[in-house]
């Protein structure tokens, strides 16, 4: 329940922010990263996401954002999310929330956990449009609201967000790949990665043409389940990178099977799975 | 005999018009692009190797025109509005035919932003099958930082879509001479066009060739490296590359940016073998010692990038 209403929050400003910025006179420019509260999109997605709940900025030792200084590549850049308090079924981080201000869609994506995943952590590539503030966003299962904030400049010269080639990425179209690398011990969180081939298209190209922009295709949702227990959900934007890639852990409690469902925004679905036999400890 | 007169005068009045045209808008303060004649007929303006940027005026791609006895096929059209009106300055200064094609070469900022100062109804605009697509979906990031970085406004409608699109190869006309197109699969970028003159055996790569500049990966790295197995079978004499010095030796030409690429594939491969991620990739494939390209530390991290979202889905 609480699943579908993210869900719908983040479609409602996702498609009023795309109306605002698209094609509109040039942006402010945020050229630094100073004051990231005085940000305006931020006052919104903020509304839109926690109303008025109090939200407390914590460091790197509470809640780690990996992101690089400066874009190298304005279509990938690597983004890690990391909760480091404890992950017990009775107190653990629930959600994660990442926001990229300057994006046509800043809700970039909406991490839930469970207390089978064993951290709330989360690497994946995300599209960053302009120097962004770049926000990650904990919620723990008993509510409280932990937020770590990064500067991103982007890259210059001939690299934009958009994929490299889509036409390759549309042959491929909905290929999964689940990769452990390293020993699985039982009991033990267990560091997966999960790879989409998709453009995950923001679909923002006018047709020079017909003046109409071209449909968005994107991936909407990923369910993982370990011996059919959820392990992570994810509500995902355009702002993440051409061929999905989420690396994430879950607690391997007996043999069992992982299994990855991927809806895409034409609710085209895939699936994969992977056999996991763990060592014990 | 009376036909060439009133052609050259009909020419010398357009010639006059047209100055009136640039001055009004400005462009008499701004030098033309200096020019050299490569080969007969045959002309480059050699950007500086540098990053596209205000302090060098986004003046970093090399250009090219080639001259036919009815008309003039212009290559590329530099890195913004204002190189545009520069080049186009220097093109007229040099002949008074008209131009005819203006031929894209691939959708970077620093090759096709100066389209404007070209658009006419007497010029086609020549690019691959898959450059308006790749433009429209960078148009507004190019705008975006000409505007931010370069303080120049250009609106979506002064941005000039090519109208002629090349699939495979396409010869074009020049009169008396004939340059051939080629279109390639995705390798610097998705829409890489080549320019060849038969006459001279002169090959314009573009950015399929980089010199001096380290390569940049905005495609396929593997696909980049089969495309110039191709490219050095092509019969060149001289061969302009994107950014950097002509290369005479040809296909030597090509050995330094092969090294490279190779060295970043095998590298990258060797990265994700290892489990390492996208970040420790980046971090720890080295340049090989013994290259001596420049913008390194612009774009060797980037082209790392680049290759591990390829190369993690082999095998």
């Amino acid at each position: 329940m609480n699943h579908d209403i993210a869900r719908r929050r983040l479609m409602v400003t996702g498609t009023a922010l795309v109306t605002a910025t698209l094609w509109g006179t040039p942006r402010a420019e945020i050229k630094s990263g100073e004051n990231p509260e005085a940000s305006p999109i931020w006052q919104k997605v903020r509304a839109s996401l926690f109303e008025n709940r109090p939200i407390t900025n914590v460091g790197d030792d509470t809640l780690a954002l990996d992101a690089p200084t400066r874009a190298e590549d304005a279509a990938v850049v690597p983004i890690a999310m990391r909760a480091k308090l404890p992950h017990t079924a009775a107190s653990h981080v629930a959600k994660l929330y990442l926001v990229i201000d300057s994006n046509p869609s800043p809700i970039s994506a909406i991490f839930s956990f469970t207390p089978q995943s064993g951290r709330a952590d989360i690497e994946t590539r995300v599209r960053v449009d302009e120097y962004s503030f770049v926000r990650a966003i904990a919620e723990t299962n008993d509510g409280r609201l932990l937020m770590r904030t990064r500067f991103v400049k982007a890259s210059g010269g001939c690299s934009a967000p958009p994929g490299k080639d889509p036409a390759a990425a549309l042959a491929s179209l909905g290929k999964l790949r689940l990769r452990i690398d390293g020993e699985i011990v039982l009991n033990k969180p267990t560091l997966v990665q999960l790879m989409i081939s998709h453009p995950n298209d923001s679909g923002m190209v006018m047709d020079q043409l017909t003046r109409q922009f071209t449909p968005r295709r994107f991936v909407r949702t990923v369910n993982v389940f370990y011996a059919e227990q959820p392990v992570l959900s994810a509500d995902l934007d355009f702002s993440i990178s051409e061929n999905p890639n989420l690396r994430f852990y879950f607690v391997p409690q007996a043999p069992g099977r992982l299994t990855a469902e991927v809806v895409d925004s034409n609710q085209a679905a895939w699936k994969g799975s992977l056999d996991v036999r763990p060592t014990a400890a | 005999m009376p036909l060439p007169i009133r052609r050259a005068v009909g020419a010398l009045l357009l010639g006059a018009f047209l100055h009136v045209v640039t001055a009004a808008q400005g462009v008499s303060d701004a030098p033309p692009l200096a020019v050299t004649e490569v080969a007969p007929g045959v002309y480059v303006h050699a950007g500086v190797v540098e990053d596209w940027l205000p302090s060098n005026g986004g003046d970093i791609a090399n250009l090219g025109f080639v001259i036919g006895s009815r008309c003039v096929a212009v290559i590329d059209t530099g890195g913004t509005p204002q190189i545009g009106q520069r080049w186009r300055a220097a093109i007229e200064r040099t002949t008074r035919l008209p131009i005819c094609f203006v031929i894209d070469t691939h959708a970077h900022p620093d090759h096709v932003l100066g389209n404007a100062a070209f658009a006419g109804p007497d010029t086609r605009f020549v690019a691959s099958a898959k450059f308006n697509a790749a433009l429209a979906a960078r148009e507004r990031y190019f705008l975006n930082a000409l505007a931010r970085d370069f303080g120049v406004s250009v609106s979506h409608d002064a941005v000039v879509y090519p109208t002629l699109a090349v699939e495979g190869t396409r010869e074009l006309d020049l009169g008396g001479r004939v340059l051939v197109l080629q279109a390639w699969p995705t390798a610097h970028t998705d829409n890489d066009l080549t320019v060849y003159d038969r006459r001279t055996r002169t090959l314009f790569a573009s950015d399929l060739l980089f010199a001096q500049h380290i390569p940049v990966v905005d495609g396929n790295l593997r696909g980049w490296l089969a495309v110039m197995k191709d490219l050095a079978a092509i019969d060149a004499t001289r061969v302009v590359p994107g950014h950097g010095p002509i290369g005479t030796e040809w296909p030597a030409a090509l050995k330094p940016q092969q090294e490279y690429l190779e060295a970043l594939r095998r590298d990258t491969r060797a990265a994700i073998k290892a489990g390492k991620t996208l970040p420790q990739a980046v971090d720890s494939v080295g340049i090989a010692a013994a290259s001596h390209w420049q913008l390194t530390d612009r774009f060797h991290r980037r082209n790392v990038t680049a290759a591990f979202a390829e190369l993690e889905w082999e095998d």
